[in-house]
């Protein structure tokens, strides 16, 4: 390929930013789906909410302007928009739980055929806890989960979840470096390939079957360009 | 009008095998003077109530350092390496709470309510030896309130009737944790007199704290 292939963080990343929507209230989780606020098409007024306690937070502050009282869910320096609020734990998730918050965009170890998600343990190896993700996935109106495809090789799209499940309730959207498929009740729909995939990569990659239409369109990645 | 003490104070009301409900999110809104005191003293069999262990030498993180912690009630401990390798090696008991419920169980704990009905974890591992109780169609899961010993606070401000405010993400679980406990111990960044906080201003009225840890000198 001519042109160097984005980075695949930044390409899940800028496809989820697509789905953002004016005027919406909407929680990133820690790790892929902060980037997400990087990408928020041109003229959309997004509030993002961190769980522990803010709404309307911006960028980290420039070296030594740093308030020790104000940080993301990750525990690192942040800074407040003009108009942000900041409020205690029960309140941050009565917002998230109650339906108030419009969407949320969470990483994942596993999402399988039926839509589930699991992102918050791997049995006798790897013990992180749920923190807010397991309020998120129940409460949040929209649910997007943002990941690689694979992970050592292996697909992260399985057929039936063998790690311990997030919640119970399927998530709306899955974006991933490959593809984006959208849990249906007769199965995973194969919405969009990303740049330079074809429908045959997504499914050799894919452990879990797929329900392909005749045409899938590619990703769209806003600012109409896949610059490196 | 009552009079502040030292962390150092503080940390010798706490016994060993205590439980202790502590603010904090990573490390931020933790009391850490009370923290570092009680490692001073040498704390052991501690069961600590928190939203996470932060990390190494940081907030909680310093009393999972120093050997105080036997069991932790949190939400996370994914940026603790050295919480889940004593939770491997046995040395601390660790309870996954989801951190929605984690707060409401402890709003239960000091509203007095008999617990919460929550959506959250219906049919996953933490539904498991719980009650599922039907409303309108829709399972929830019995959650049980949380009390404990001590009540651990960072505050902003404080007046010496022990009201207290705080900032920004540095709130957090503190004010909920203000009403669960039977000793509330608060240590503010300032200490103000008594009419300089505006009554709109307070977000836990003095007659919940207990003790109020001094600036350090």
């Amino acid at each position: 390929m001519d042109t160097p292939r984005m980075d695949a963080k930044e390409l899940i990343a800028r496809r989820v930013a697509q789905e953002l929507r004016d005027r919406s209230l909407v929680n990133l989780g820690i790790g892929l789906p902060t980037l997400v606020a990087r990408y928020v098409p041109a003229g959309l007024s997004v509030a993002f909410q961190s769980e522990n306690g803010i709404i309307g937070f911006g960028a980290p502050p420039p070296h030594g302007m740093e308030d020790p009282n104000l940080t993301d869910a990750g525990g690192g320096f942040i800074s407040a928009l003009p108009g942000a609020v900041s409020f205690d734990s029960t309140m941050s998730f009565a917002l998230i739980r109650g339906g108030h918050l419009d969407m949320t965009v969470l990483g994942g170890l596993q999402v399988d055929a039926s839509g589930r998600l699991a992102n918050w343990m791997v049995p006798g190896k790897l013990v992180p806890g749920m923190g807010g993700a397991m309020d998120l996935v129940s409460g949040a109106r929209r649910v997007v989960v943002a990941m690689q495809h694979s992970a050592k090789g292996e697909s992260k799209i399985v057929p039936v979840l063998t790690l311990p499940a997030t919640s119970i309730r399927p998530v709306c959207l899955i974006v991933t470096d490959l593809a984006v498929l959208e849990p249906t009740s007769d199965g995973l729909l194969l919405k969009e390939c990303a740049p330079g995939i074809g429908v045959r990569d997504v499914i050799a990659a894919t452990a879990a079957p797929l329900l392909v239409p005749r045409s899938v369109p590619e990703m769209v990645l806003g600012l109409g360009t896949v610059a490196a | 009008m009552r009079k502040a003490i030292t962390a150092a104070d503080a940390a010798a009301l706490i016994p060993d095998g205590a439980s202790l409900l502590f603010g904090g999110f990573m490390g931020v809104g933790t009391p850490q003077r009370v923290v570092d005191a009680l490692v001073e003293r040498g704390a052991r069999g501690l069961t600590v109530i928190g939203n996470d262990t932060a990390r190494p030498g940081f907030g909680i993180g310093r009393l999972i350092d120093a050997g105080c912690v036997a069991k932790a009630v949190v939400s996370h401990i994914g940026t603790n390496p050295v919480t889940q390798q004593k939770m491997i090696a046995g040395e601390i008991e660790v309870e996954l709470v989801p951190q929605g419920t984690l707060a409401e169980r402890i709003r239960a704990g000091g509203a007095g309510l008999g617990g919460v009905l929550t959506p959250t974890g219906v049919g996953t591992v933490v539904a498991e030896g719980k009650q599922v109780i039907e409303v309108d169609g829709r399972d929830f899961l019995l959650e049980r309130p949380i009390r404990a010993d001590f009540a651990l606070l960072k505050a902003h401000e404080a007046d010496y009737n022990f009201n207290l405010t705080y900032r920004l993400t540095a709130t957090n679980f503190n004010p909920v944790m203000a009403l669960a406990a039977d000793c509330v111990i608060a240590e503010p960044d300032e200490i103000v007199p008594v009419g300089v906080i505006p009554p709109d201003h307070v977000r836990t009225p003095g007659i919940l704290v207990h003790h109020l840890v001094e600036r350090p000198r």
